[in-house]
């Protein structure tokens, strides 16, 4: 069968990814750059093929707080927002994570903080990867910078929140969620019948069935040492992923003499500028994060012994570059040139920016 | 009949109900909450629905329910249970699923959602007991204490230039689409009780069949709260919460069935 090739935006891409990779339930909150996520939904009627439910939600709060209500019947469940909106989810999210429950959160990211701007960002680097809510939590994090990676990586972001049993985020800026771009969608895996569900989550609660125990989904523990053990279980888990789940891509890096570091839409534009860096004779190459959290930062240090220096792109004031330095550990320098928002710099723009700083 | 003759099997006319679990309840003696328990697990296992419920704590006294009812539960953020079960019950359209909720939980930090589930008609059960108080966290003011009475956080009487007025948010339910049956009940007398068990079971029933969210509010007494016995506790609810929240039914229909059906089915 010849390939399936489409024309559309990154937001519609999460939609139909999320129809085909066998979602159960998406539960959503309209907010501005990431609405068409939902509108898609609602145009495909997916409740009348694959049978997956799609709800508007009164708020964000809710929203994520049916995710825990879905995930925790072991379901595929999934919600999409932006900025400002999944700063609301934070408290459902902090309790789904210490639930240990599987879920997909999109974040297309705006300007912040306050109302902000409706336009494009990537200003929730730290609420995405250092926590966001309460608590001892991190959640695997993928930054898509094609419109194709953003229908890959809703199931791959499934895949990941149920081998680890904790939510997955895709996290995009708002440049990759309004483009359009040429994308092969995902072939149509169906929904796992409810038998399926209970043998891949013997956890799940949607009645006993014929069990001997109920199935109790909590985040409480009132018991100090309880407490613990689940603090220890969680950081265990983490250092796992840490271990297995770090995903980046490079483009010559073999020979660089100076580093790119750049996620989402920047990256491209950074490879741009590494090739007019290049024509002018700077030795440039790129690394792009895929996974934020878990970090690249071994890659960054196996770096760090050839390169004489690293030079952070992002749309924001600054985030990422703190993870880059603390991989780096002072050994090169580290510059960063970050663009506010919604303007989206252009290559020539990095490239001068990389030269005034990284070239003495 | 001797005290061996009671005992034998045969002359059994009453027995704990198997819904519910042997872990010993953590409620303050004279607490309503026990007794609601206990008609919920009656009416699970009498309606033979066991298997197939799934329940949502609350935030509040209530939050270890999942302790002593043996069904799945899910425990819910604070407020936040109607949203939990909404997908609960979306999602597995074959379970029973019903919210325990305090009057904190569903009418102060989860009034939005649990309006709009109502709203939306869900075909869920909402289980609210109405104590006047926050009794986990040590007796601070609910949304539903009345005028005048003292809390720790309303220590001289809540007055309403301060505080505002107690909310009667069953009254408020009762007036959506969504909701098909509103009641309110107690159970601190026998007669009560099993007035109480009716609704419950209706309530379930409801849900089954389709007919929209079932709201049953339980005015209930909180002696330690209320620094009472739990005689006086029972006598002061009976003088001064009955009042405000009158016991007995304040709907009972179909959700949408004030709507024409070609009020329903319009297109603009």
């Amino acid at each position: 069968m010849a390939e399936e090739v489409k024309l559309m935006k990154g937001n519609e891409a999460i939609a139909h990814a999320a129809i085909r990779c066998g979602c159960d339930g998406y539960f959503g909150y309209p907010i501005t750059p990431q609405s068409e996520v939902m509108e898609t939904l609602m145009a495909q009627k997916p409740w009348e093929t694959t049978g997956m439910v799609v709800l508007q939600a009164e708020s964000e709060t809710s929203s994520i707080n049916m995710v825990y209500g879905g995930a925790a019947c072991g379901k595929k469940v999934m919600t999409s927002s932006s900025s400002p909106g999944v700063s609301l989810m934070q408290e459902g999210v902090s309790y789904i994570a210490c639930a240990e429950l599987p879920c997909l959160i999109v974040n297309v990211m705006r300007g912040g903080p306050g109302l902000g701007t409706i336009q494009p960002s990537q200003g929730d680097y730290f609420q995405t990867t250092k926590g966001g809510g309460h608590g001892d939590y991190r959640l695997i994090t993928l930054s898509p910078s094609t419109v194709q990676e953003m229908a890959d990586f809703v199931g791959l972001g499934f895949d990941l929140a149920f081998k680890y049993q904790t939510p997955s985020v895709l996290l995009a800026d708002g440049v990759i969620g309004q483009m359009m771009e040429k994308i092969v969608l995902p072939d149509f895996k169906p929904r796992r019948t409810d038998e399926e569900v209970r043998k891949e989550c013997p956890w799940g609660t949607m009645g006993k069935n014929g069990r001997k125990d109920r199935n109790v989904v909590t985040s409480l523990a009132l018991e100090s040492e309880v407490m613990q053990e689940t603090n220890n279980r969680l950081q265990a888990k983490y250092k796992a992923i840490e271990e297995n789940e770090v995903r980046f891509e490079e483009h010559n890096c073999e020979d660089a003499e100076y580093v790119f570091v750049a996620f989402g839409s920047v990256a491209r534009i950074c490879e741009s500028a590494m090739e007019i860096l290049r024509a002018e004779g700077h030795k440039v190459g790129v690394l792009r994060p895929i996974t934020l959290w878990p970090f690249p930062t071994k890659e960054i240090q196996r770096l760090t012994k050839q390169v004489k220096g690293f030079m952070d792109v992002e749309l924001n004031c600054g985030q990422m570059v703190e993870d880059v330095r603390l991989a780096v550990n002072g050994q090169v320098p580290v510059g960063f040139y970050g663009r506010q928002g919604g303007i989206i710099p252009t290559a020539e723009e990095i490239a001068e920016a990389f030269k005034a700083q990284m070239v003495k | 009949m001797t005290p061996e003759e009671i005992i034998k099997p045969e002359n059994l006319v009453y027995g704990r109900t198997k819904v519910l679990t042997d872990n010993i309840m953590h409620y303050c003696p004279g607490c309503s909450h026990g007794v609601i328990h206990k008609l919920i697990a009656e009416v699970i296992e009498e309606m033979g629905i066991q298997d197939t419920t799934v329940g949502v704590s609350p935030v509040g006294c209530s939050v270890f329910a999942y302790n002593y009812l043996d069904i799945d539960w899910q425990e819910a953020a604070h407020g936040r249970a109607c949203a939990v079960a909404t997908a609960i019950k979306r999602l597995n359209p074959e379970t029973n699923v019903f919210t325990y909720q305090g009057d904190g939980d569903m009418a102060a930090i989860g009034t939005a959602e649990t309006i709009h589930a109502c709203n939306r008609g869900e075909n869920i059960v909402i289980f609210f007991v109405n104590n006047a108080i926050y009794g986990m966290t040590g007796g601070q003011m609910a949304p539903t204490t009345l005028i005048g009475m003292k809390t720790v956080t309303c220590p001289y009487g809540r007055n309403t230039d301060l505080n505002g007025f107690p909310l009667v948010i069953s009254d408020i339910l009762a007036k959506l689409d969504g909701t098909c049956y509103v009641t309110r009940q107690s159970v601190h007398t026998n007669a009560a009780t099993i007035k109480a068990k009716k609704a419950i079971r209706k309530a379930f029933e409801n849900a089954q069949a389709k007919k929209g969210t079932s709201v049953v509010e339980f005015v209930s007494a909180c002696n330690t709260g209320w620094k009472k016995t739990p005689i006086e506790a029972n006598a002061w609810m009976e003088e001064h919460m009955f009042p405000k929240y009158p016991l007995g039914d304040i709907k009972d229909t179909v959700k949408g069935s004030q709507l024409s059906d070609e009020e329903k089915n319009a297109k603009y």
